[in-house]
């Protein structure tokens, strides 16, 4: 299934004006554990998803609590510098939509860290 | 006092509130009512030029009437991180419009003011020191970039506050605040452990955007005690879940769950959210991980150019699809007619990468439609004038591979179409620098005021 079926809340946002953070957030503690055990959801993932070297992407955390993951990159252009494009970073988020999450049919627990 | 009850009307003063919410928020018999005035979120203008960027009628509207409720009740309002940047020109700002607020109603109340600018000497001495850090990923803080800074703020933790408090004012206008510390620093006065006030201020300052509807132009009241908090939203049309209040800890923060600020790290790692009412949630276990030393963040901002744009639209098919043809052809005219130099131009492309420029993903152009906004950027607004002038007579009549519409290739959308930015400014300085005392770079000064 997609990421943007799966999840409640895609969004991203500054966090101080030279990074950028993204959250996801799932309707249910179920899904969010189906799509954190799902593996596809990692570093290298968002900085393919956004054409980054790794290191630029500075966090990637999975709060059960907020049933959420969050992941932070550097900004490509630190917020209303010459060359931004969204001062707020509030439109950087769409990529995440697509990603495909290969769910297991069930008896997931196997999986459970 | 075993119950603390703190009052945020908005989470940003001038962007409104229904005046119903603020008295819901009054007969809970709040013990503070506090708002957040300023962020860096709107980018680097508001500090570079000291101008505010909320309009003076919205400041006065939404302060009045917390001024009239924080008197009737005889409770403290907090204001922080005044007129936007937290700039000595945004503060004096505010405290004109409160001047203003207290001399109409007649009251002469004691007000502190906390000062949060910058001296360059002070800090171009800790520099020297070694006692300043980069703060996430920005270079190493240069003594050229604090001589080139227009403003630079220190952000407050909650001594500042705390002092105010403890001098007897019933109003404080403070300057740069890390967002928290306005309700936070009333909390922790008051003997509440700080990981939950770090918590529930962290949640407060943004207003109603931790409910469902989320807004920041809403009220919330907080209840605070020794061993968790509740939150709840005062507009009925709004609810707090377990699921908004989870995901506000997030917003707009690097790490999920450990927040840092001057007086150390906001711990969540065993944080739990339940709902206890229909429109409450109550938070447990925020913890608080004191730092051992005090390190202060910096912001500044200095001013880098000027910048004049123009708005154009393309729904030429043959047009859009020799896009990359047209872009690189202008950029040659504008260096064969202006020479290399001090200038440069971005061709913002809406319906190709106009939105996430190098983040995006997609190649492909699929919309029938294009928005060019042009960006010249140059020393003064005369040559950004001068550079967007040419490059749109010279897009305009531009003969791409296979242009069938010779009468022009752009629906410029004003009349003038080359329109005069003003100034540029770029954040320049976000770091951190040891202090000794939390006070240091802050000024506070009592003032009988109306």
């Amino acid at each position: 299934m997609k990421l943007g079926d799966l999840a409640q809340i895609v969004r991203s946002k500054n966090a101080g004006p030279f990074e950028l953070t993204f959250d996801l957030i799932f309707p249910d503690p179920e899904t969010f554990r189906r799509v954190r055990n799902s593996g596809v959801i990692t570093k290298e993932l968002v900085a393919r998803l956004y054409g980054l070297p790794s290191e630029h992407v500075l966090h990637l955390v999975f709060v059960p609590a907020a049933r959420a993951i969050k992941a932070t990159i550097v900004r490509p252009v630190p917020s209303g510098s010459v060359g931004d494009t969204d001062v707020y970073g509030a439109q950087q988020h769409a990529p995440w939509l697509d990603v495909e999450v290969p769910l297991p049919e069930s008896q997931d627990e196997e999986v459970e860290e | 006092m075993d119950e603390l009850r703190l009052l945020s009307p908005q989470g940003m003063l001038g962007y409104g509130y229904p005046r119903e919410s603020l008295e819901e928020g009054l007969s809970r018999s709040p013990h503070m009512i506090g708002v957040d005035s300023g962020s860096t979120d709107a980018g680097p203008y508001r500090l570079g030029s000291g101008k505010p960027t909320v309009p003076g009628d919205a400041v006065r509207r939404d302060l009045s009437l917390m001024v009239e409720g924080a008197l009737e009740l005889d409770i403290p309002l907090l204001v922080g991180s005044a007129g936007g940047g937290g700039a000595r020109e945004h503060v004096e700002w505010v405290l004109d419009i409160l001047g203003e607020i207290l001399g109409r109603l007649g009251r002469r109340v004691p007000v502190a003011v906390i000062w949060s600018d910058v001296e360059k000497r002070w800090l171009l001495e800790k520099l020297s020191r070694g006692e300043v850090e980069s703060l996430g990923p920005v270079e190493p803080l240069t003594s050229r970039d604090v001589e080139e800074a227009a403003r630079i703020v220190a952000v407050m933790g909650v001594a500042p506050y705390i002092e105010a408090l403890e001098s007897g004012a019933r109003i404080v206008i403070a300057g740069r605040s890390n967002d928290p510390a306005i309700f936070a620093s009333f909390a922790i006065w008051k003997g509440f452990p700080p990981g939950l006030a770090f918590h529930l201020g962290k949640i407060l300052e943004c207003g109603a955007m931790a409910s469902v509807p989320g807004s920041a132009s809403d009220s919330m009241l907080g209840i605070l005690r020794e061993d968790r908090f509740f939150v709840e939203p005062m507009n009925p049309a709004r609810r707090c879940t377990e699921v908004s209040v989870a995901a506000h800890t997030l917003y707009e923060k690097s790490h999920p769950l450990l927040i840092p600020g001057p007086e150390g790290v906001l711990n969540l790692e065993n944080v739990s959210f339940r709902q206890v009412t229909p429109r409450g949630v109550e938070v447990r276990g925020s913890a608080f991980d004191p730092a051992s030393e005090c390190w202060i963040k910096l912001e500044g901002a200095r001013h880098q150019a000027y910048r004049s744009i123009f708005i154009g639209g393309v729904r030429d098919p043959i047009m859009i699809s020799r896009v990359e043809e047209w872009e690189e052809a202008t950029r040659k005219a504008l260096r064969e007619y202006f020479g290399p130099g001090d200038w440069q131009v971005l061709f913002h492309v809406y319906g190709r990468d106009g939105v996430m420029g190098p983040l995006e993903p997609v190649e492909a152009i699929t919309s029938h439609e294009l928005g060019l906004v042009f960006e010249a950027v140059a020393p003064s607004q005369e040559k950004a004038q001068a550079l967007c002038s040419f490059a749109r007579s010279f897009l305009m009549h531009y003969h791409y591979e296979g242009r069938k519409a010779t009468a022009g290739n752009l629906a410029l959308l004003y009349s003038p179409s080359d329109i005069p930015m003003g100034p540029v400014y770029s954040f320049n300085v976000h770091h951190l620098v040891r202090v000794d005392d939390p006070l240091e770079p802050f000024r506070i000064e009592l003032r009988e005021m109306g």
